[in-house]
């Protein structure tokens, strides 16, 4: 029997009167790979940016409902814990340009103040860039800056810098929209693996991609959640025709 | 059978070749006025941009005029007096004794004591409108009052510190036991670090508000508060450009004349702490060229001119230098 993780309960949110995300009621189990599809503006990126707070860093931007990560509502924390423990990874590999690829891996302790043993960042460093199959290709060259990488590995140091906070879960934004096909696959590949770990909730407008990573879809529908089930089951037989219509590609 | 299928052959015919000769003639007419068009733009870009390769290259001969003039006018002074005229610790005209030492101090002290006092000011204010509050009608009315100071006439500000620093400074001076004179260095900084703030607040703003959202969001992510996304994030990737802001604000402070003249007090001798009365090098050029009636006086003040200029030029070549080591 798998737990629930991150449970939103009748989730709203607006950018000032434009109600973008409606009513989206949603159980996440622990450690799948959750694909959160649907045409541009239908308020996936929105839920997304919701479940860390990240939502209303957004002059304007305001949200009602709950989402509770471990029972808990994060509604009701300071956001701080909330991003502490959900992690983001975005559209855009964002390796801070000022920073090497090590201290882009321990940004997250930096910028929260905590100050760890050489040892132990060492070991932070390592194991979250092993966790992200980028260890060999940059063990040698970890004092270079993080924006002399490409582009994909740029995005595996973006996953590290999130991995390296030990979350519970971590948020995709469309993370391999800005990338090569190869880089695409080897992103990919990662997710199976993070799995083990984490719990993965990942926007993505590319329905294949939805279909090879994930064991659950949800697709939303102009701020609506339509359909919510096990992937197989959304691709191969639909309960909605909106869905229908989408998978068949009648609407993109 | 004939006639009637010849005559839908013609009529058929008929309206379809008219459509390609008006075509034709079209088409010839078209590109024959875009070859005297394209001519007369070619004539019109070349003359375009001789004016503009005239008008670039009479702003460094301005410049370089400017130089000549004032080495050239200097020269008397220079003869007469020579490099010694730098460390000079005493200016006496009646007795033709040229030293520039300080008026020199002068302006190093008042510059460095406004730039410091100004900076807090500007950076709050550039972080304020950049990243807290970039939007809305209270930051607009802090912009617009912030711009509104490089806007007054700087006469109004050695007015206004007539009025109000000096009495200000002299209830300060009675309190620390200095001589309560008012007039000096101390108050010249004070009108110089509001006069400048404009400069520093307005290119940090701008530097500001170009950070990458991408990055300001990576650093919420990991759970960054406002104030760790300033320090860590913000402040690094415009460091150079903060910095740019304050040297353009020391080359404002630098040269300042009119308010400074009015509030310094005007003596030409060594200040001995903040608080002495003194003079700037654009001071006193400002109050003593008009009397000065000997040869060697005139070309001495032209020569703390000359001084000035060079002072400006290096501070200027240090800050360029600087802002390409941070940006690389």
């Amino acid at each position: 029997m798998e737990s629930t993780i991150v449970k939103a309960v009748n989730y709203n949110s607006y950018f000032g009167d434009n109600h973008v995300v409606k009513n989206v009621s949603i159980d996440i189990p622990r450690n799948n790979v959750i694909a959160v599809m649907g045409p541009s503006g239908c308020g996936k990126t929105t839920f997304l940016r919701g479940i860390n707070r990240m939502h209303e860093l957004i002059p304007g931007a305001t949200a009602k409902g709950q989402i509770f990560l471990n029972g808990e509502d994060v509604m009701e924390m300071h956001p701080i814990f909330v991003r502490l423990k959900i992690g983001m990874v975005f559209q855009r590999p964002n390796p801070f340009p000022n920073l090497s690829i090590y201290d882009n891996v321990i940004a997250g302790y930096k910028l929260n103040g905590i100050k760890l043993p050489k040892a132990e960042r060492d070991r932070i460093v390592e194991h979250s860039l092993t966790r992200v199959a980028l260890w060999n290709e940059v063990k040698d060259s970890l004092t270079k800056k993080g924006t002399f990488l490409s582009g994909g590995q740029q995005q595996r140091l973006c996953i590290a810098r999130a991995v390296a906070m030990e979350p519970e879960v971590l948020l995709f934004d469309e993370p391999t929209s800005a990338l090569d096909p190869i880089s695409t696959s080897t992103v990919e590949e990662l997710f199976h693996e993070l799995k083990k770990n984490y719990t993965l909730i990942i926007v993505t407008h590319n329905m294949q991609q939805a279909a090879r990573v994930s064991d659950k879809t949800a697709f939303f529908y102009l701020g609506e959640l339509v359909e919510y089930d096990e992937t197989k089951q959304m691709f191969t037989n639909p309960r909605d025709t909106r869905t229908q219509n989408y998978i068949t590609g009648r609407f993109s | 059978m004939e006639t009637s299928l010849d005559n839908t052959v013609v009529t058929r015919s008929e309206p379809s070749l008219r459509v390609i000769t008006s075509n034709a003639t079209q088409k010839n007419v078209k590109t024959a006025g875009r070859e005297k068009r394209s001519h007369r733009q070619i004539r019109t870009e070349s003359v375009f941009r001789r004016s503009l390769v005239i008008v670039s290259l009479c702003m460094v001969v301005l410049v370089l005029g400017i130089l000549i003039t004032l080495i050239v006018q200097s020269v008397p002074s220079l003869k007469a007096l020579g490099v010694g005229y730098l460390w000079g610790k005493t200016w006496d005209p009646v007795r033709d004794i040229y030293g520039a030492l300080p008026f020199l101090l002068g302006t190093l002290l008042t510059s460095f004591l406004a730039l410091l006092i100004s900076v807090p000011f500007s950076f709050a204010v550039a972080i304020f409108l950049g990243e807290y509050y970039p939007k809305g009608w209270m930051p607009d009315l802090l912009k617009n009052a912030v711009e509104l100071i490089a806007a007054v006439p700087s006469v109004i500000y050695g007015f206004w510190g007539l009025a109000v620093m000096v009495p200000m400074v002299q209830k300060l001076e009675t309190v620390i036991h200095v001589p309560p004179v008012g007039y000096g260095i101390f108050t010249s900084s004070l009108i110089l670090a509001i006069m400048i703030i404009p400069y520093s607040a307005s290119l940090g703003r701008s530097m500001i508000q170009m950070v990458p959202s991408s990055l300001k969001e990576a650093a919420y992510s990991l759970g960054a508060t406002r104030w760790e996304v300033i320090r860590s994030v913000i402040i690094p990737y415009t460091r150079s450009g903060l910095f740019a802001g304050v040297l353009l604000s020391l080359g404002r402070a630098l040269g300042e004349t009119m308010a400074v003249t009015m509030v310094i007090g005007n003596t030409t001798s060594m200040p001995q702490n903040i608080f002495s009365t003194g003079n700037t090098m654009a001071s006193v050029i400002a109050n003593e060229l008009g009397e000065a009636d000997k040869h060697v006086y005139n070309a001495a003040l032209i020569e703390l001119g000359l001084v000035l200029f060079f002072v400006t030029v290096v501070i200027n070549i240090i800050g360029k230098k600087i802002i390409t080591k941070f940006s690389n």
